[in-house]
């Protein structure tokens, strides 16, 4: 690839780009800045001693892992979504790809209310789930189940122009040089959408790991077993323990901010892989 | 199959939400509505996404215009830092902002001193709402202004134009519908914020309660009826959006596709 640089004539770099920089280091740099001082000024024996408590390590455990076990439900079921909404014309198709984003849409309070009423044990859904002998709320299911609601649009926006540009031809070229429906899905179809996929799922594992709003009415907030990470750092708030709220904080941020860079990083792959 | 599960998953509790509101009929869910807390809650919420939206929006717009119209070294790194607020754990997000501004934080003595209120109060609900829709119409803006290039705006500076009416003229009616999709996402999440906003907002009811945390409160007296009701309210905006979403797209879609386009 060639970059050409070309001058141009256009005015107003300096001020746009100064007030875009001014702004950013107010809002968010500055801000977010605190944390990890905040933390530094605690000293290693604190922070230690906070992020390495035993309740502490279980809301790292649980958040990580339902945050996980979210995204990768996700990740299949969103492929399936995704691929049905791109390659099929269906009845209300509209509605239904609008409604995809609902969980972007709604508010995380109402999300979290109204998972917790419908899956509750005398809920609408929960009430049949319970005679199977599945108990949703206030369980780390429920959670998990929090968290697909909220990650599901990532992936299925991420998937669906990617899938929308993959010629219907180079699949029936495979079919008709004798590859099965099964060879075809796992040698031409999903190499050629794994960057995308890999970026969705990334971009919901990251929404989910810092999620409060959607989660917090469903967990059941049982310290050990349903506690999350982000209610942990509330409770500390609420008792006025600045310092290990700062400590369980700054762990969080540092994760987010690795996933970001993941998530930049799986994009320029997905760019220069579909550029080619 | 699946998408039977997908309107079972999504659809379902759009409705419930709505069914539970209106479980004791109209006169419970105006009464629910028209409490002074809710209302103060309603006011607060448009409030805050009064001020939200335009800062963002101004923030947006130039960092489009530097971005998009320029090349300068960095530009990958700047669209990571302005990516970071979606990243960041919304009660992190209400957390630095207690740290720089409560009682025990760097500017809080100061603050005291001059018996101004951030945390707990207005101007903190207005900073938090700020941080957690930052990225939002910049993040629509600036795809939307490099795929219409630079050479209509270099063309009317070339004819004697001012960057204010290349600006207004050329570049406005060109990204208007991106910009109207970043408003209205960045909306959503200003109106909708719940984990920043009630870790700064201290949760004084007819004061510092938004809608979001109001309908926190309620459910957690269980007054479920009655936090159902506020929540149809946030329902009802996020059906407005989706809608609208979908006007905008399909304008944004069309308007993409003219430049170049030999039909």
């Amino acid at each position: 690839m060639v970059r050409t640089r070309r001058h141009t004539v256009l005015p107003g770099f300096r001020l746009t780009m100064g007030y875009t920089i001014f702004y950013l280091v107010l809002i968010v740099l500055l801000p977010l800045l605190t944390l990890p001082i905040r933390s530094w000024e605690l000293g290693w024996s604190v922070f230690q001693a906070t992020v390495t408590d035993p309740r502490v390590l279980a809301s790292y455990r649980l958040s990580l892992g339902a945050a996980l076990a979210a995204a990768a439900i996700n990740a299949v079921f969103g492929l399936v979504v995704a691929w049905v909404l791109t390659r099929y014309r269906l009845p209300g198709q509209r509605v239904i790809d609008a409604l995809i984003d609902l969980p972007f849409a709604l508010p995380t309070a109402v999300a979290g209310i109204t998972l917790t009423t419908l899956y509750a044990p005398g809920g609408w859904l929960g009430r049949h789930l319970a005679a199977w002998g599945i108990t949703v709320a206030f369980t780390p299911l429920g959670i998990t189940l929090a968290l697909v609601f909220i990650g599901l649009p990532f992936v299925v926006r991420t998937l669906q122009p990617v899938i929308d540009d993959l010629d219907l031809e180079i699949e029936e070229a495979a079919s008709s040089l004798g590859a099965t429906r099964w060879q075809v899905l796992g040698r031409v179809v999903l190499p050629y959408l794994s960057p995308a996929w890999l970026t969705g799922f990334a971009l919901a594992f990251a929404r989910s790991v810092g999620e409060y709003g959607s989660v917090v009415f469903i967990a059941g907030n049982m310290p050990m077993r349903t506690e999350i990470t982000p209610l942990l750092i509330i409770t500390q708030l609420e008792q006025f323990d600045y310092a290990r709220a700062t400590a369980i904080a700054v762990v969080l941020l540092l994760l987010s901010f690795l996933l970001l860079l993941l998530i930049n990083g799986l994009q320029s792959w997905a760019g220069r892989r579909l550029s080619t | 199959m699946a998408l039977a599960f997908l309107v079972l998953f999504l659809f379902v509790p759009l409705l419930a939400v709505f069914t539970e509101a209106l479980r004791f009929g109209l006169g419970a869910y105006a009464a629910a509505i028209l409490q002074p807390d809710a209302l103060s809650a309603l006011r607060l919420t448009l409030l805050a996404a009064a001020v939200a939206v335009p800062l963002n929006l101004v923030f947006g717009v130039s960092a489009g215009w530097a971005i998009a119209k320029f090349d300068f070294r960095g530009k990958n790194i700047l669209l990571t830092l302005i990516d970071l607020p979606f990243a960041v754990s919304p009660v992190i997000a209400g957390l630095v902002f207690i740290l720089l501004f409560g009682r025990q934080g760097w500017l809080g003595p100061w603050l005291t001193d001059h018996d101004i209120r951030v945390v707990f109060a207005l101007p903190g609900i207005v900073l938090a709402t700020v941080f957690v829709s930052f990225p939002f119409v910049a993040r629509e803006i600036i795809p939307v202004m490099q795929a219409m290039g630079r050479e209509e705006e270099e063309a009317a500076r070339v004819l004697g134009a001012s960057g204010l009416q290349i600006f207004r003229r050329v570049t406005l009616p060109n990204i208007k519908w991106g910009l109207l999709y970043g408003v209205l996402l960045c909306n959503a999440r200003a109106m909708g914020e719940f984990g920043a906003v009630s870790v700064v907002s201290g949760k004084i009811r007819g004061e510092t309660n938004t809608l979001p945390l109001h309908v926190e409160i309620l459910y957690n007296e269980y007054q479920f009826q009655a936090a159902f009701a506020a929540a149809s309210l946030l329902a009802g905006l996020a059906i407005v959006t989706l809608v609208l979403k979908v006007v905008i797209e399909r304008r944004l879609q069309r308007a993409m596709a003219v430049p170049g386009d030999p039909l």
